[in-house]
This record gives structure tokens, sequence and C-alpha cells, in this order.
């Protein structure tokens, strides 16, 4: 009796030390950056399995040529996942910093500052280097980068007796097409009701949101890109997805409900999943009275500001946006290279995807200062009201919210 | 016996001591204390600091030089600036209202009903509508949001149903207008002048008057759905514990089965539908879940709630002190309507009392209903074979 007791309490011991050590364990197992021998951490938001054995090939490479041992972790919701470990002092030694975030995180003195400093540093598409460029100075390597282009099912383009010729260059013949396009349950044009898709129109306007330092958001320019989406929208040839019940602009697409949708490369691998038998190319946008206009969209490679790993962590980005490596990418999960030499290459690689890789000799990227997003997620949702409403109205309450998140960070 | 006076002896000993005694029960409490001090007591007191900072995020908010304390600033971004950050402040508040003004009547109503559905003593196959009551709320709530955004897609199963019955289903989760607003247009009406203008917190009576849009009548019947089942089970407790014989005494004094369940048993159910009432208030003004699944989509604007907002203040706009001063502004509303249900429901029969001195009655203190219930039930064959 005793003796098993005895057991019993030793057993007891046992467990509540095991317990102990576990803790300790999971305290110090969040810790990066620190020791000499621990694994530099690269936290990614990634698409799928694709890009997730992608970047661990690379990351394998180059392991293997520096001696350096890396860890790839893959977040399920990369903000958040990025804002805990900011603030809990263990941020990841290299991660996926979106360009949406890239202003706020900058403003906040979260990224170090090393792209300038490195070799490639002038080889990036200028816009891009303009979107990850903080007070005028680089901060951090663009990894990729896509724009907006104009996908035409060619099934149904050619049902309605439309060529080659007649592919939309300017704002006319693209409400004309769109016109022609549209029958019975199928809509000509469909896009998402958000600023990222409307927003090209001002560009091709000669508007904008932002000039330079200054609010534009109630020009002209973009009450008169506001004005020709209306008209479209009344003649029932353009149409938002969710109206046609699809989620997005590739899923009316696919369904055959859109027979054109504005969207950027990665409606490519969604139809090739859900709808591989819709047959589609892909055009540049059409030009407006202010010219051509596309947006870009992209991830930088993020370094946490003052990391001790920070100068290993630059060279695996070198490694990592090298023309080579970026192609290699290209070729795994259809991203388009950074930097304009590896881009031209992919251009010819992928002449389907060409109008994209155009798209960014014009393209310019979204108005994304701190705070803007707050503004800007109420522009989206304003915009399926657009059919009904106006749209001066509607860019002067977005000028005066803007005016005021734009204060804030001067 | 004679074996274990010794111990007793020795324990009574030891107990002289006073202090040991002490000392070994806060050693046995100190774990407990440990894992709520660190876990919740220390996370509440930091966060209550962090909203009145203007900390970025960016390591600890304490002994940091970059972290300003600023006042009440935080809470003046969400209550006075006439800033897009009040706005939007005021209309998640807006929605989230009239979330609770719809779900807690509703969800009350519901589970008490299928409470006295299942504690009937004819039913058949209790356990098994017990057991499909509750089982929605065994699932988690993220799986039904994606079920009931299917459901309810503009060509989803719940129009085609509305289709056979010859009428024409709204495109539920992309319709932002107010129920309010469509049933007043629908009546040839229109926005009363003067009602645009902006009034509390940023929104015009027009908006407060607006109603749950068409895209949160979705997810309030999905609420409804999936936490009846729970408070179900603490209804059938309470008329378990309260027992049938009471009722059937009060149909024995001549009460209809409606008059004994009104005026007998609900009454004695007060503290179990005070527990419901509150958890009710406590949950669906924290609503998170369903609104974090449902962001992005045409009509998401009518459906934001502060909790949701607090975590969009944190992790996209990086501004922690507001997303903090959320979390306690929620935090008073909710303490503001749990006493408002409180001083609703309370026993008219007792004296009036400071709220802090009265003890809600529980089912342990309303035994003495039961009691006497039972005791006219017994008296109640009495009477009547005296008066045949």
């Amino acid at each position: 009796m005793t003796h098993r007791r005895r057991q019993g309490r030793a057993l007891q011991i046992a467990s509540i030390a095991g317990i102990g050590a576990l803790a300790l364990a999971g305290c110090s197992g969040g810790g990066s950056g620190g020791g000499g021998d621990e694994p530099l951490q690269v936290l990614i938001g990634t698409s799928g399995d694709a890009e997730t054995n992608a970047v661990q090939a690379a990351v394998d490479a180059w392991t293997e040529e520096s001696g350096v041992a890396v860890e790839v972790v893959v977040a399920s919701d990369l903000g958040q996942e990025l804002a805990q470990g900011f603030a809990g002092d263990i941020p990841p030694d290299l991660f996926y910093m979106s360009w949406d975030q890239f202003q706020t995180y900058a403003a906040d003195d979260y990224l170090e500052p090393y792209a300038a400093g490195l070799d490639n540093a002038g080889d990036f598409y200028p816009a891009l280097a303009d979107t990850f460029s903080y007070d005028g100075e680089l901060v951090c390597d663009p990894k990729d980068f896509s724009t907006l282009g104009l996908v035409i099912n060619t099934d149904l383009w050619a049902a309605a007796g439309l060529t080659d010729a007649d592919i939309p260059t300017d704002w006319d013949s693209l409400a004309t097409v769109a016109q022609t396009l549209t029958t019975g349950d199928t809509v000509g044009l469909s896009m998402g009701a958000e600023y990222a898709r409307v927003g090209v129109f001002m560009e091709q306007a000669g508007g904008g949101l932002m000039d330079g330092d200054e609010v534009t958001a109630d020009s002209p320019e973009n009450v008169e890109a506001l004005t020709y989406l209306q008209g479209l929208l009344s003649a029932g040839s353009l149409a938002w997805p969710a109206d046609l019940g699809a989620g997005w602009g590739g899923e009316a697409f696919g369904n055959q409900q859109a027979a054109m949708v504005i969207e950027g490369p990665w409606i490519a691998g969604a139809l090739e999943n859900d709808f591989p038998d819709v047959s589609y190319q892909i055009a540049e946008l059409p030009a407006g009275p202010g010219g051509q206009g596309t947006y870009t969209f992209s991830n930088c490679w993020g370094i946490p500001e003052g990391a001790d790993t920070a100068d290993d962590a630059a060279s695996l980005v070198e490694f990592l946006t090298s023309d080579e490596q970026q192609l290699a990418f290209a070729d795994a999960f259809g991203v388009i290279p950074s930097t304009e030499t590896a881009a031209a290459t992919y251009a010819e690689t992928y002449p389907e995807n060409a109008a994209f890789v155009a798209g960014a000799d014009y393209a310019v990227s979204p108005v994304a200062f701190p705070g803007a997003s707050e503004v800007v997620g109420e522009f989206n949702t304003v915009v399926p009201t657009l059919a009904t409403a106006d749209p001066q109205a509607i860019l002067t309450t977005l000028q005066g919210q803007l005016e005021d998140a734009y204060s804030e960070v001067e | 016996m004679a074996t274990r006076a010794p111990a007793t002896a020795r324990v009574r000993r030891r107990g002289s001591t006073r202090g040991g005694e002490t000392a070994a029960g806060w050693l046995f409490v100190a774990p407990a204390l440990v894992i709520v001090g660190v876990f919740l007591i220390a996370p509440i007191l930091l966060a209550l600091f962090v909203s009145f900072t203007d900390w970025n995020g960016r390591n600890s908010p304490l002994f940091n030089d970059r972290v300003d304390v600023v006042g009440l600033e935080n809470y003046q971004a969400i209550t006075t600036d006439d800033r897009l950050t009040r706005d939007l402040f005021g209309r998640a508040l807006r929605n989230n209202l009239f979330y609770v003004l719809l779900v807690v009547p509703l969800q009350t109503a519901l589970s008490l009903f299928l409470a006295v559905q299942v504690n009937r003593r004819l039913l058949k196959a209790k356990g098994f509508f017990r057991t499909a009551f509750y089982f929605p709320s065994v699932t988690s709530s993220i799986a039904i949001t994606g079920v009931f955004l299917f459901l309810f897609q503009a060509s989803g199963a719940v129009n085609a149903v509305l289709a056979w019955l010859q009428v024409d289903g709204p495109n539920w989760m992309a319709d932002p207008r107010g129920v309010v607003h469509v049933l007043v247009g629908a009546l040839g009406g229109g926005q009363p002048g003067g009602w645009g203008e902006p009034g509390f917190l940023g929104q015009s009576a027009w908006e407060w008057a607006a109603g749950p849009s068409v895209a949160q009548l979705v997810l309030i019947v999905m609420a409804v759905f999936t936490t009846s089942g729970t408070f179900m089970l603490l209804f059938l407790a309470g008329l378990q514990s309260v027992g049938a014989e009471i009722g059937e005494a009060a149909i024995m004094d001549g009460a209809s089965p409606r008059q004994a369940f009104f005026g007998v048993t609900l009454p004695m159910l007060r503290p179990v539908l005070f527990t419901v009432l509150t958890l009710g208030l406590i949950g669906t003004w924290q609503v998170f879940d369903q609104v974090y699944l449902t962001r992005g989509t045409p009509a998401a604007a009518t459906l934001t709630s502060p909790a949701y907002m607090a975590y969009d203040q944190a992790f996209t706009e990086n501004e922690p002190g507001i997303a903090a001063a959320i979390a306690f502004v929620l935090f008073l509303i909710i303490i503001a309507f749990s006493l408002l249900q409180r001083f609703v429901l309370r026993d008219r029969d007792e004296p009036a009392k400071p709220f802090w001195r009265r003890r809600p009655r529980t089912i342990a203190s309303a035994d003495g209903g039961v009691a006497q219930g039972t005791a006219r039930l017994r008296a109640g064959p009495t009477q009547k074979g005296v008066g045949g």
C-alpha cells in the first residue's frame, strides 16, 4: 500500500516536472534572431503548395551555398501573425510584406531599410521601387508583382462575331464590345466592386486619389471615370460579381456570366482549378482620355528593423530576387518577376501573359499611406451603389476622409 | 474508531497554529491565482493601459521610450472626433444593437419553447430531439457560417425554396438595405426631411432607424439557430428542478395550461431566465466569428461589430490603442445592459435594495416555492375530496 502510494507520488512529481519543462520549452521556442545556431525564420503567406514548395526549394539551395539554416513558416493570417511577432519582440527574420501594409509598417519603424544597399537596387521596375520606398529610400526588395489586365472569354467573343481587331483600346470601344457581348444571362464586363479595380479608370482618365502630397479624390477626371462606369452599369453591360451571384470577378468569368473581367495573373490558377474548359486571352486595359493606366500589386521581402540576423537575411533576399530565382518562381506559381530583365524573359516565355508585363510600364501602385486602408475600405462599401449614386457626392465624401487621414500622417 | 483518535488529536494540535494553516491555504490556491493573474487580470490591466497610449504595436507597451501616454485621445477618436474612425464605430455599434435586440429575445423564446417541448412526459424519442436541438451548438460557428453563406447565395437553396412559393428572394448577403427602410419604401414612404443630417456617432437618424440589413438577418437567423440549443439545456434543467407537480397543482386550482405556464412555471424559472438573458447579451455584444468570415462581402459594412472593429484596428490599422479603447467601451456597454436587464427582472416582492446588496434568486432559494407547490398538490385532492 505504502509502496504504491510512494510510486504514485513519484509519478506525480515526474509529470509536474515534465509539464514545467514543456512550458519552458514553449516559451523559449518563440525566440528567434538571437542565438547563432538557430535557423533563420522566414514567414510567408502562401497561395498554395506550389508556392510553399518553390520557396522551400529556393531556400534550401541558398542554405547549401551559405551554410545558414533556414526554416520556412507558412502563416494562415500573415498580418496578424506579423503584428503578434512585433508586439512580442520576436518577429520573423524575413517575411512577406504586402504593398497595402508597407507604408504603415515603414512609418512605425518596423522595417530595416536594407534594400538601397544591395547591388540589385536599380534593377526593379520604377513603380515597384516606388511602392516600397519610404522617405525616398528603397526599404525592401519587391519579390514579384501583378498588374490588372482585361481577361476576355474567347468563345463568347467569337460567338458575338468579334475578332482580334475589335479588342478595345479606348473607353468607347470598351463600351461598344461590352454592349455587344451582353446577351441573356451574360454581361459584357464585370470586376470587383472596389477601389483596386474601379481606381484604374480614374488613372486612365488622368486622375487618381493622390497627386504627390495632394489629395485629389474629387478631381473632375475622377468624376468622369465614375460617370463612365455608371453609364456602363445603367446600360447593363457592366455588373458587379455579387449581382451575378459570384464571389469575385474570376468566378463570374468562369461561370460565363461575364464575357470580360478586369483581374490579375492570379486568375489563371483559379480558372485552371475550377473552370478548366473556359478559354480566354489577356489584353491590356483600354486607354482613357488620360492615357493608359493600371495598378500593380506586390509583396516585398521585409526584414525587421535592427535584427541581428539582418545581414544573413539580406543576402538571402539577394539570392531570392535574382533573375534566375525569380524566373523559377514564375515557372512554379505564375507570378511576374520584379526586375525588368527577368520580366522581359518572362513575357517571352509566357506570351499569353505578355499583356500583364506590358502594363508594368505605365502601372502605378494604389494609394496605401498609413490610415488610407480605412478610407479605401469605406469607399469599397459605396462602390456597389454606384449605379444609382451621385459620383460627385461619393468623391466629395472620399476627399474629406482622405484629407483627414493624410493630415494625420503629415 | 480507537485507531483514528490519535490522528484527530494531531490535526487539532496543528490547527491551533493558524498561521501554518493560512500559509497552506495560500499554497493550495496559488496555482489558480497565478493562472488567473497572468492570463486574465494582467492582460486586462495592460489593455486598459494601452487604451491610454499611442503604442504602435512594436515591442512591449511598458518601459518603452517610444510609447507616450495620450490620455483620452483614443476614446475621443471613437466618440467625439468628427472623423471616419468615429463613424465606423458608430456604424458598428448600430449594427450590433440591431443584432442584440433581435437575437436575444428570439433565442430566449425559442430555447424556452424547445425546452418545454422536450420536457413533455408524453414525448417519444426525447433523447433524439434533445440531441437534435443541441446539435447546432456543438458545431463550429465557422463551419455553420460557411454553410449559411452557401444556403443564402443569390441562386442558393433558400431562394430556390422561396421560388417554389412564387417569392422572388433577395440577394441576401449582398443586400445592405435596412429592413425598416425596405418596409417604408414598400409602403411608398421615403426618408423624412432632416433625418439625413449626421447625428449621434456620425450616423444620421435615418441610419439609426434602418433596422438590421437583409444580410444581417441571415446572421441573426444563424445565431438563433446555433445558440438556442445551449440555452434549451439550461431551461430544461430549470424545468426539471421546478418539477411538473406545480403546474399540475395550478391546473387543479383551475388555471388553464397557458395560465399555469405563464403565471406559475415561468416565474419560477426566473433565475434561469436571468442566466440565459445575461449570457445571451454578453455573447451577442461580443459577436465576432460571423463578422470576420463575412468581411469583404458586398454588405459587410452593415455586419460589423465593435469586437470585429477592435480586431481590425489592432491588426490592419496598427492602432492597438484605439482597439483597446473600443474593447473597454464595449465592456461598459455590456455592464450597462446587464444591469438594465437585472433591474427589469428584479423580484418585485422583495423590498427595494441597492442592486449590489441583492442576491439573484437561485434555484435553491426558489425551493420554498417548490415546497409550497408540493404542499398544495398534496392538499389538492383532499380539498376536492371534501368538496365532493
